[in-house]
Order: C-alpha cells, then structure tokens, then sequence
C-alpha cells in the first residue's frame, strides 16, 4: 500500500486543478466568452460578457466551490468525531432542521433572504438539540450522539414529508428545489468562502490530535489529547460549516461523506494532509458539477446533486479497486 | 521544549504513588482504601476475577479518572499538576481495545505515539520515523511497515499497539492485558522486553500490568495488588499475596501451590 503522503500533492495536483475548475465555470455556458473576456471580466471590464461572468457566473462558482469544501471538511470531521467511515455532514440531523425551517418559511411564503435565514437557525436548532440530548448526564458517548442524532433527522425527514404533502403546489416545486441543492439562486457566496477558511485556519493547528483522535478516545486521552473539549470544538465546527453550506446552496449530497473517502484512498488518513485535500477536492467536483448541472442540457438546469454523483461515484470505485491490488 | 518539563518530575520521587485510593462505580465500592508506591525498576502486576475493577484502577493509576478518595502521583506530582502532554512523555497506556475504524499502514500507526514528543505545528521527523521502526523491530514486526491495521491477525495487532507504546516512550508504562491476543511464545517475549526496559540502569523505568495470568504474575511481579471483586484489596510484595488461600477466595477457585525448580506454581484443582 504505497501512498504519496507529502504535502506537496495538494499544491501541486489539487491547487491547480482547483483553479482550471473554477475557469472552466466562468467560461461554459450558453454566452460563448474567451479566456481574454474572462480576465478582463475579473479585472473589472465592461460589456455583456463581463457582467454575465462579474453577475452570474463568478458568484455561482464562488458559491458551488465554498459549499463543496465546506461539506467535505464538515464531513472529514464528522468521520473522525464519530469514528465512523459512513458519517457524513447530514448524519446528525443538521441538514433535517435546516429543511423543516426553510420548508416553513416556504409554506409562510417568505422571501428568499428569510428562507436562507431560516435554514441556518433549524440547522443550528438542530446541533442543539442533538448535542442537548445526546450530552444527557455528560457521557456522550459518540454511539449516543449518533442515535441521537440519526433519531432527530428521522423525525426532520418526516416533517418535511408532512409539509411536502400539505403543501399547494405552487409551493412544492420550491420545497423541492431547496432540498435537491442549488447554487443558481446563491447571491452572497463570500460569507461561506471565508467561513471555510476560518475553519481551516482554526483546525490546522489541531489536525495531529485528530489523527490520535481517530485511534480511539481512551488512547488519545493517554497521549495526552484533551478529548473532551476537542470533541465538542469538533462537533460544533463541523456543523456550523455544514449549517453554512446547506443555507447558501440546500442539503446537496454525497460530496461531504464520498470525498473525504476518495482523499483517503490516494493521500491516507493523515489529518493534516485529508483535511486541506478534501476542501479543495470537494470545491472542486461541486464546481465541476454545479456547470456541467447547467450546460450539459442547457437550457434545462439538471439537480446538481445527480451531477457530483454522477462524476464522483466512477471516480471513487476506480480508486477503490486500484487500491486493493 | 517549554520550562514545565525541567520541572517534571521531582528528583528522587518515587515513578508512581498512590495513596489511600479508593474507587466506586455507581454505588459500588470497587476496592477500599489502599496505598502503593512504585520505584524505577520495579513491576506491579494486578490481579483478580472479572470486573473485579483491574482496568478501572489502572485508568485511575494513568490520570484518566478521578479517585473517589485518594490520591495519585506521578513522578511525585498530582495529575492535576502535570500539563496533559507532559504527563504522556512521562507515562503510556496501552488499552485493552485496538479499534481502527480507518485503513491505516502499521508505521504510521505506531508513529501516534510520538504525539506528545511533538510540538503544536511539529511533523514526525527522520528520528522519530527511526523510533518506531526501532520499536516495530522489539516486537517481531521489521517489514510490516506498510501493512495496512485492518489486514493484520489480533496477536499482530496486539503487537503493533506495544509498539506504539514503545515508541511514545514513556517512563512507567501501565499495561492492560499485554498478552490479549498474544500466543505463548510472543507473551513471553513482550513479557521479557518489559521487564528488560524496566531492569535496566538508569533508565528509571516502571511497570504496571493487569494479568489474568497468576503464573506469569508470580514470574515477572515485584508486588501484586489482588482485587477480590467484593471490594477488598491485597496489597503487598510479591510472596505475600501469592498464597493459595488468598487466591482461592478472590477468584473462586480452588488453586493449589507447587514448588517446582525454585518457582512458584498455581494449578487449579
């Protein structure tokens, strides 16, 4: 089992690839733009195709990259607070009141900036709830915390079935637009973008106390891991990013728990490389995603959800086979 | 690295102290009050029946749970006295239980345990890497370097966690069930290599081990703590507690005592 380990992979393949990405979402699409367009776009240019780039597509590439990053960091950490290899952002309900408030705002007919307001405060509800229950006479222990949070997005999930069916149809092709995932509608990318980054610069420094983490809490704590507070530091992060992506973009799935996994296949389960690697990684395919969701079959728009599974599920089982032999 | 570790330990205190130690879990008492002090070169095996309250003592032993009355130093400190990194350079646990929810290779595993010798931004360097493959080798395991946790037998696994402890380095080692897993040869030989690193001079080394083994206790203890599971406890050196009486009545079980060229024998009737 030979793995390239060094640090130098993510600058090297998955920087650069990061950025062809992001290049490729400001030039596809129905207005044909060249390289040229996009720089003096960025440079701050005038005429149609700077303002379709400047207006439409950079803030929805921001948005697609950013939530991408912040499933698949959120779902790194999930995996490691849970020690589980099948957690992923969702698992604890966060996604389940994000919905059930978004949902009701819907059905209240609420604007746009209340539905997203109203995703972060269920998604947040939520983490305290499940963290309220699940700490119970102070053991969580992260069996409890699973339960416990499994449980609650069961009974989100229920909900918003309930709404689902009570709803005017009107009402239910919104409803299910938010809960499939889309970054079309996302206006105000740069609050997610440096959410990220905070994440990253807050968990670095703690990256090789996760790895101790991930080898059991009894162990950690002998090597002198304060588990503890690195547990709930832990829990609370993962879920304010997930919180801030599911607001910005819906509940899209499958990136959070399939690029951590595919980040581990090729780089291992060092903390401090799987975590920066799996930001960009995971920027990266929802943005690839996120354009092939609106240019494959333009002008239809496709669920951008199907589209990362779509890239990422052949991905995955290439490397999962090639990692066996 | 920071001016906490000159300070730590005392000079001349003895590796581990415990003193009027009592334990309850729930409304269970599961040993009275006790007191042991443990010097450099010496090993402390403990020994009792099922949930007579082994682990629990030794966890309470390592810092990882309060007394319910009592102290426990180390290095003649407090834990509470000790920062928490400070306290792993000095003392090593190895856990009953191995889990690896994760693929991982057997090198990297065992370089966890250089964790507390490193700082906050520190990488594992060419000496640390050193390190472990030094501890993979005392174990029987030199070129299993890049196998993956997941693919290896119990005994091995068993193997690569004395190796990981090897490698943190510390000065008392506190041992849950060291033979889990281990066939007879390799208990013997991981009981030889602890005793070996806890005999030699100077290193000022200490060990504490939880056996079910009453034969292999009275071959490598220097004291015993017999826990009769009603929360009694026996306390002293080694042919104090090995007595075929005491025996009996803390694990239920007739035993019997053999001499048998100049060792001690337990056979159970």
């Amino acid at each position: 089992m030979r793995r390239m380990r060094s640090p130098l992979a993510i600058a090297t393949v998955l920087l650069p690839v990061a950025v062809a990405a992001l290049f490729w979402a400001l030039v596809a699409g129905d207005l044909p733009v060249a390289v040229d367009d996009v720089v003096a776009a960025l440079a701050g240019g005038d005429g149609l195709s700077a303002t379709v780039i400047r207006e439409l597509r950079l803030p929805r590439a921001i948005a697609a990259f950013a939530c991408g990053g912040l499933l698949a960091t959120a779902g790194a950490l999930m995996q490691v607070l849970l020690r589980n290899p099948l957690a992923d952002p969702y698992i604890l309900g966060i996604s389940g009141g994000a919905a059930v408030a978004a949902l009701g705002a819907i059905t209240l007919g609420a604007a746009t900036f209340w539905v997203d307001a109203s995703a972060f405060v269920g998604a947040l509800t939520a983490m305290v709830v499940v963290f309220g229950l699940a700490h119970g006479d102070g053991s969580w222990t992260q069996t409890r915390l699973l339960l416990t949070g499994v449980i609650v997005a069961a009974g989100c999930g229920a909900a918003v079935s309930l709404m689902l069916a009570l709803a005017p149809d009107t009402r239910v092709m919104s409803m299910l637009f938010w809960m499939m995932g889309d970054a079309s509608a996302a206006a105000r990318p740069w609050p997610a973008v440096v959410v990220l980054v905070l994440a990253l610069v807050v968990v670095m420094p703690f990256a090789r106390d996760l790895n101790v983490l991930a080898r059991g809490e009894l162990t950690a704590r002998a090597l002198g891991v304060r588990v503890g507070h690195l547990r709930i530091a832990l829990y609370v992060l993962a879920s304010l990013l997930t919180a801030t992506s599911v607001t910005l973009v819906g509940s899209v799935g499958f990136v959070g728990l399939i690029v951590p996994h595919l980040v581990r296949l090729v780089l291992g389960n060092d903390q401090r490389v799987l975590i920066p690697a799996a930001a960009l990684a995971g920027g990266t395919l929802l943005t690839l995603a996120d354009t092939a969701a609106r240019t494959v079959m333009a002008p239809q728009q496709l669920p951008v959800g199907v589209l990362t599974a779509l890239i990422g599920v052949p991905v995955f089982l290439f490397l999962l086979s090639r990692s066996k032999a | 690295m920071n001016a906490a570790r000159r300070a730590l330990p005392v000079d001349d205190a003895p590796l581990l102290e415990a003193e009027r130690l009592a334990l309850q879990v729930g409304e269970r008492w599961l040993c009275c009050e006790f007191s042991l002090s443990l010097s450099a070169g010496e090993c402390l095996v403990l020994l009792g029946p099922n949930g007579a309250g082994k682990t629990t003592l030794l966890h309470t032993l390592a810092g990882l749970r309060e007394p319910s009355v009592g102290q426990v130093r180390i290095g003649g400190l407090p834990y509470a006295a000790w920062p928490a990194l400070e306290a792993a350079c000095f003392r090593g646990l190895l856990a009953q239980q191995q889990p690896d929810p994760f693929a991982a290779g057997v090198l990297e595993t065992v370089l966890v345990g250089r964790h507390p010798h490193l700082g906050r931004w520190g990488w594992e360097g060419a000496e640390d890497v050193a390190i472990a493959r030094r501890a993979l080798a005392e174990v029987g395991l030199a070129g299993f370097e890049q196998r993956d946790v997941q693919t290896l037998s119990g005994g091995e696994r068993q193997r690569v966690a004395i190796a990981t402890l090897l490698t943190q380095a510390p000065r008392l080692f506190l041992l849950d069930e060291p033979l889990n897993h281990l066939d007879l040869h390799h208990q013997i030989a991981a009981l030889d290599l602890f005793q070996r690193l806890v005999r030699e001079d100077g290193a000022g080394r200490g060990s504490v081990l939880v056996l079910h083994d009453i034969n292999l206790a009275a071959r490598y203890a220097d004291h015993i703590i017999l826990l009769d599971g009603r929360g009694g406890v026996i306390a002293g050196d080694r042919d104090t507690v090995l007595r075929a009486d005491l025996l009996s009545q803390a694990f239920g079980h007739p035993l019997r005592r053999i001499e048998h060229a100049g060792r001690a024998v337990f056979l159970p009737d």
